[in-house]
């Protein structure tokens, strides 16, 4: 009985946390307190191109934020199918920046290790911060063989014949470029990451509606 | 004017068509370029999922070199182009982020102020030379050419500076005015799943799968994009496509500098064009009718 009551209490002061957290990232991007604004007009899910593959569609996102359910948004694929087209953003009556709210909520999954199974595409986002932290530039026959031995190297083989085309058509390069002062960009890199850990405190309280 | 150019990695490695040719016609059109000193990536779509305030000082690193080269960047790629402009609204928004970001641009000997402007090729090429005076170098009119004008997402959105958000139609203007005929294209900011190609194919191929038929519908004889990310995901996975969906498109897909150079008088070489995957027909590269 007291364990229960415990867990739930566990439970309840991480279901706080995250909104606060979310709560803090959001509050970082321009207008993004507009999110408090939402109609549940649906608009968004009905411009997006590729809702028809989410679990949860863009207007259910916010509906679940409103009712403090943070872990089944953070669980869920909608966030990683987001390609960024920005077209909801664009159409929200109300002004919601909903690409870049999907995109506070990937940091949040990112920084919890909250990830739907089996749907490794933040795989990529790691891959790619990993190469371009340490040339400085993208490169992308780079990218897609760390993303493939991170996820499933098998996949590499497959490959093959679509990088033999581009490689006929001089699409592919074999060196990466780099950029000339490394040192600095990764000094700053480092500066930059304590600067991430600083929250202000003047934050307004999280309220469930 | 004094033009920064930030080309980007998709330019350098496979898209150096969309490189050469915006080049070309920049050179053609007498207006300076200069390569902006020692870019880096600008963390494109991937890094902003990771952490934010690194995401914002790396794209910001840019910025700050371009303000200390007094100038406008100039960036092809709709990726860089959305993330720098982003990038820069951001900090000019947020001072707390802003102080964040300046404190570790000081590592790097850096400062940013906000001052700079991100502009696009297309946005320069329209609004700052313009119509009259492209028309007036034109050597090849594209005459009786059949165009769908693709522009991709993230040219115009999320801020549209320099043209409609829902139906942008600068890149129409300036093929017309040069002879060739735009057809309707509906689908012409349609997202093409950009990544996702990589990521959840299934998705990506039936979004450009659309693009595609939307194009052939209208009898289009090729697709004319400003994204490098479109651009390989429409050509390059053509053949994918027909094969997944029983399809049969042979549509080019080019790069629109490098349409608007061969236009302008250049040649097959110097826009690249081995590098466009399905082939372009000699009427397009001879452009007399």
């Amino acid at each position: 009985m007291v364990k229960a009551k415990m867990r739930e209490q566990e439970g309840n002061r991480k279901r706080e946390e995250l909104l606060r957290e979310f709560w803090f990232q959001v509050s970082n991007i321009p207008g993004g307190q507009k999110i408090k604004r939402c109609l549940q007009c649906g608009t968004c899910t009905g411009s997006c191109p590729v809702s028809q593959t989410m679990d949860l569609t863009p207007r259910e996102v916010i509906a679940l934020f409103r009712a403090g359910d943070m872990e089944n948004i953070l669980k869920s694929r909608t966030i990683w199918i987001c390609a960024s087209c920005y077209a909801c953003t664009v159409r929200c009556p109300v002004g919601i920046k909903v690409t870049d709210i999907l995109y506070a909520l990937k940091r949040l999954a990112m920084e919890n290790d909250l990830f739907p199974s089996r749907f490794p595409v933040h795989a990529l986002s790691r891959s790619f911060v990993t190469l371009v932290n340490y040339f400085g530039r993208s490169y992308e026959p780079g990218l897609l063989i760390l993303f493939y031995l991170r996820t499933n190297p098998i996949k590499l083989l497959g490959l093959f014949p679509l990088a033999l085309k581009l490689w006929r058509h001089g699409r592919i390069s074999f060196i990466p470029k780099r950029i000339k002062r490394k040192k600095d960009l990764q000094a700053m890199l480092k500066e930059a990451e304590i600067m991430e850990m600083i929250i202000p405190w003047e934050l307004e309280p999280v309220r469930s509606h | 004017m004094n033009y920064l150019y930030y080309p980007g990695c998709s330019l350098e490695s496979s898209a150096r068509s969309y490189d050469v040719s915006t080049r070309w016609v920049f050179h053609r059109l007498s207006l300076g370029l200069k390569e902006l000193e020692d870019w880096n990536c600008c963390g494109a779509t991937m890094y902003m999922s990771i952490k934010e305030t690194i995401a914002l000082a790396f794209s910001a690193r840019n910025l700050a070199i371009a303000e200390k080269s007094g100038g406008q960047i100039v960036a092809p790629c709709s990726s860089c182009y959305t993330i720098l402009n982003k990038t820069n609204h951001i900090l000019q928004e947020n001072f707390i982020l802003k102080a964040k970001v300046n404190q570790s641009l000081k590592r790097a000997g850096l400062e940013y102020q906000g001052t700079v402007r991100v502009r696009h090729p297309l946005d320069v090429l329209v609004n700052d030379v313009g119509l009259e005076e492209i028309k007036a170098k034109m050597v090849r009119p594209l005459k009786g050419i059949r165009i769908a004008p693709y522009y991709g997402c993230q040219i115009v959105r999320p801020e549209g500076f320099f043209d409609d958000r829902e139906n942008p139609t600068a890149m129409d203007e300036l093929f017309a005015s040069l002879g060739a005929t735009i057809v309707p294209y509906p689908v012409k900011l349609r997202c093409c799943g950009g990544m996702l190609m990589t990521t959840f194919p299934e998705v990506a191929l039936a979004l450009n799968r659309e693009i595609l038929e939307a194009a052939e519908a209208e009898k289009a004889d090729l697709i004319v994009t400003t994204c490098p990310l479109c651009q390989i995901n429409l050509d390059a996975y053509q053949v994918k496509i027909n094969q997944k969906f029983g399809t049969n498109f042979r549509l080019p897909v080019m790069f629109f500098t490098q349409l608007l150079a061969l236009s302008l008088g250049a040649d097959r070489y110097e826009i690249r064009l081995k590098e466009n995957i399905v082939p372009i027909p000699e009427r397009i590269i001879g452009g007399l009718p």
